[in-house]
């Protein structure tokens, strides 16, 4: 089975990367962005045929590390 | 005095460490390797500076999941006195055993420098031989020291007397909420600071300026 773990920041968390790249479309002349936050995108297989039992590991890895709670959040997709 | 310096693959401030110990204490700290799971009987655990495991994923997220951190949580349980500087500060806040993150800095770029730092606090285990509201030279060497938590995290630190170290006048190197360069925990055993004063205690060096931090941590542990 593939997941993907979508990690985002959570909002009111300054973000100095996405700022960067809201820079940089903007010095391409992308004039239509009022903003870009960057995350990060895991894709995990698992090996069980349990969506259930997957999402639940999932959302337990996510907690002890593909995400730091304190200042992200996290998406849990079975693909 | 006893102390220990944990050393993660990837760390590279762990001899510089050693070498403020020893010189401060007179006595050689012992190394500890990552994947060891108990810890020598020691007053003091310091995590050093580098750059464990390449900052994969995020700094200090796969250290603190090391097999010696259990101990070190342990030991910090136990009220000894646990060190965390730079990479070893964000394995503290990974490993829950300090609040808050340590983000990308504010202006993106690596920086390595030399900082002023005003000791903001005296009220725990390492600073309480320190004078509060001095300001001494301390060298920086950080991508992600830009100190986050959230706004109630940020008073209980404020109202509980917890940040230990600010940057003063003006030389915040990072974005740090507050001028933050240290915190410690609740009972004061446990400090996590992002510049290096182990990297200014030998007139080689440049200065002797964090002498006077070790000095203190290490006189609370002879005592």
């Amino acid at each position: 089975m593939k997941a993907r773990v979508t990690v985002t920041l959570k909002s009111g968390v300054l973000d100095p990367q996405g700022k960067a790249i809201e820079g940089g479309l903007a010095a391409l002349g992308f004039a239509g962005v009022d903003s870009v936050r960057q995350g990060k995108v895991f894709d995990v297989e698992l090996n069980t045929a349990d969506a259930t039992k997957a999402k639940a590991e999932l959302a337990d890895m996510c907690e002890k590390l593909l995400a730091n709670t304190v200042i992200e959040n996290y998406a849990i997709e079975i693909v | 005095m006893k102390s220990a310096v944990i050393t993660f693959p990837g760390s590279n401030r762990e001899r510089d460490m050693m070498y403020a110990l020893e010189l401060t204490s007179g006595v050689a700290p012992v190394s500890v390797w990552h994947a060891d799971t108990t810890l020598p009987d020691v007053d003091l655990v310091v995590l050093p500076g580098g750059f464990s495991y390449g900052d994969y994923l995020r700094s200090g997220a796969i250290a603190a999941r090391a097999p010696i951190m259990d101990a070190v949580r342990d030991f910090a349980e136990k009220g000894r006195l646990v060190l965390g500087v730079c990479n070893g500060f964000q394995m503290l806040t990974e490993a829950g055993l300090l609040p808050g993150a340590l983000m990308r800095n504010a202006g993106l770029t690596f920086v390595c420098r030399e900082v002023l730092l005003e000791t903001a606090s005296t009220a725990n285990r390492f600073t309480q031989g320190m004078t509060k509201g001095a300001v001494w030279r301390c060298p920086v060497a950080h991508h992600d020291g830009n100190y986050f938590a959230d706004a109630d995290t940020i008073k209980a630190l404020e109202d509980q007397d917890r940040v230990a170290f600010r940057y003063a006048r003006g030389t915040n190197p990072n974005g740090s909420i507050n001028d933050i360069a240290g915190i410690t925990n609740e009972a004061g055993n446990v400090l996590g600071m992002m510049p290096h004063p182990e990297n200014l205690v030998d007139p080689l060096q440049g200065g002797t300026d964090g002498r006077a931090f070790f000095e203190s941590a290490l006189s609370v542990v002879a005592a």
